[in-house]
């Protein structure tokens, strides 16, 4: 596989030399510490309130009422900040007239979204693992669940992940970064409310559009629940963004 | 080292290139001359494998850029018509970047950048950030960047474009200087830049081959006559009468900046030419030998359009 790690290497150099990492890193983790902030505060005065009354108290969970809201609350924030971290992949090259270079290089295509790709993954772990410095607190003064936790977490990289690969496609389609970014984001917001017109459909295409909708596996994964079907999604998500990625970039072949 | 042969690219209705065929030997300098738009870019886009033909062959180093274009590109070094540049990055971090895309292993590629840097005259610039370098270097980098991989075959398109005088000739220079080592082609709209730097010619227009072969070769088809600019600063009517009656000589037509004097190749009469100014007393005060060359040919081609 080699090129694949200097094409990754390169575009993780460009997202730290350029301000892109620093900005999307300080906004996320400002963002996800308030909204830890004010979760454990709501938390900790509702255990206190709680607390002469054993069998509400019984049913304080730090998880259901702490974590499962987090990770809602910041799925929301990648929806909005992966566009962004997205957009530059392709149409950057295109536009600077690179992508002549690095497709008449010995390196396949292939090879090249793949580098790309694993280097957005990469600041998006940075992203989250930002996150672990507050949520650290939590497991030094009390005693979450650690399964359910990571498996929250887990969700939140997985739909990372499939939004990289979405974003990534449209990057291919355009030298224009804010086309890119509005077509990702526009496609984001489909997948996430395509839930609402399940409730108005019935059968078959019922079920289709529960199984699309991006909230739906999300929604699992916070609350804990490791399912394979959920994996799937994210999984196949991820394989078609990087193969529609490849057809785009091949399609000039067509023309 | 390069044969293409009954290459045809179309975009939709708009026909780029047209059954287009030529060779060039190795380590030889070619030049694809041809006016804008004459299917410069797309036939080097196809010799590099970043567009396929729509019909027709194309092999570079033996390999079939359609069936086997990994080996063609581990082989070829390409200067795009854009330069492909990226504005963030030392020239040195660009150069190890593009070395690294190329498969020069890793224990080799210090040497490789220092190599391409040394050729291309990049030594003051090469820690600097590629958007704060001047054009001159851009298009050096941009050079540096098609050698770094010491590549069997180099494609240019458009090398000196945008450049200033002085800077044409060095980089010219150094093209000729990678001759022998390296087959090159280079695609230019000026006639200069083919006959100063290059072995041989493919000559297109609209699509189409017009022309294609060594300088000589070229020169000599077009040939048909050899001439000389003679100015007197007696009688020019006078003189053009008396220089019709010399020996040797075709034909006598006045022009701007003197008379036009053409004999057929092989017979020189010069001597004869300037003996009968001297002798009529008009007062030689120039002879030029005129080289009847390719550029007549090139001219016609890119005025004429449709001539074979």
């Amino acid at each position: 596989m080699s090129g694949l790690g200097t094409i990754a290497k390169k575009e993780l150099r460009t997202y730290f030399t350029s301000p892109i990492a620093y900005v999307v890193f300080t906004v996320f983790g400002v963002l996800a510490g308030f909204f830890f902030y004010s979760l454990i505060n709501w938390f900790n005065s509702l255990s206190l309130q709680l607390a002469q009354n054993p069998a509400y108290y019984a049913q304080l969970n730090i998880n259901q009422q702490v974590f499962a809201p987090l990770f809602n609350n910041l799925s929301v924030v990648l929806l909005l900040m992966i566009p962004l971290l997205t957009m530059r992949l392709f149409a950057e090259e295109k536009k600077n007239g690179t992508d002549e270079m690095l497709l008449t290089s010995p390196v396949p295509v292939g090879r090249i979204i793949l580098g790309k790709y694993l280097a957005a993954l990469a600041v998006l772990a940075g992203m989250l693992a930002l996150t672990a410095l507050s949520t650290g607190f939590a497991f030094i003064y009390g005693n979450p669940e650690v399964p359910a936790f990571l498996t929250g977490f887990l969700g939140l990289f997985l739909m990372g992940a499939a939004f990289i690969a979405l974003g990534l496609f449209f990057s291919s389609l355009t030298e224009n970064q804010i086309v890119a970014a509005a077509l990702t984001f526009g496609a984001l917001l489909l997948f996430w409310i395509i839930n609402w017109a399940a409730s108005a459909a019935s059968g078959v295409g019922r079920s289709v559009l529960e199984y699309l909708s991006i909230l739906r596996h999300f929604d699992n994964m916070t609350r804990g629940i490791l399912d394979t079907v959920d994996l799937v999604y994210y999984a196949s998500f991820v394989f078609l963004g990087l193969y529609f990625s490849y057809a785009a970039i091949q399609s000039r072949r067509w023309r | 080292m390069i044969a293409v042969s009954g290459l045809t690219k179309t975009y939709g209705d708009l026909i780029a290139v047209r059954n287009l065929s030529f060779r060039v030997e190795p380590g030889k300098i070619w030049g694809l001359l041809g006016p804008n738009a004459a299917g410069k870019t797309t036939t080097m886009r196809i010799l590099t494998g970043f567009l396929p033909a729509t019909e027709g062959r194309a092999a570079v180093g033996g390999f079939d850029v359609f069936e086997k274009p990994d080996e063609v590109k581990k082989i070829l070094g390409y200067l795009p018509e854009v330069l492909p540049l990226y504005p963030d990055m030392t020239v040195a971090e660009y150069l190890d970047f593009v070395a690294a895309l190329k498969q020069v292993p890793a224990a080799k590629r210090r040497e490789a950048v220092a190599r391409a840097v040394r050729i291309t005259g990049l030594e003051s610039v090469k820690g600097r950030l590629i958007r704060n370098i001047s054009r001159g270097y851009r298009q050096r980098t941009g050079l540096a960047q098609a050698l770094v991989h010491d590549p069997k075959v180099i494609i240019l398109d458009e090398p000196t474009v945008g450049l200033d005088p002085a800077q044409i000739i060095e980089i010219r220079s150094l093209i000729k200087s990678l001759r022998g080592e390296h087959t090159i082609i280079l695609s230019t709209h000026i006639l200069a830049e083919v006959t100063q730097t290059c072995d041989g010619v493919v000559i297109i227009n609209e699509g189409r081959l017009m022309a294609s072969g060594s300088l000589e070769e070229l020169t000599a088809s077009v040939r048909e006559s050899e001439g000389a600019i003679v100015r007197v600063r007696g009688d020019v009517r006078a003189a053009a009468d008396a220089l019709r009656a010399v020996p040797g000589v075709d034909a006598v037509a006045p022009v701007e900046d003197g008379l036009r004097v053409e004999w057929k190749p092989g017979g020189d009469p010069r001597d004869a030419v300037a003996r009968c100014c001297l002798d009529g007393g008009f007062g030689l005060l120039e002879m030029r030998t005129l080289s009847l060359n390719i550029e007549d040919l090139y001219l016609r081609i890119v005025s004429g359009g449709g001539e074979q």
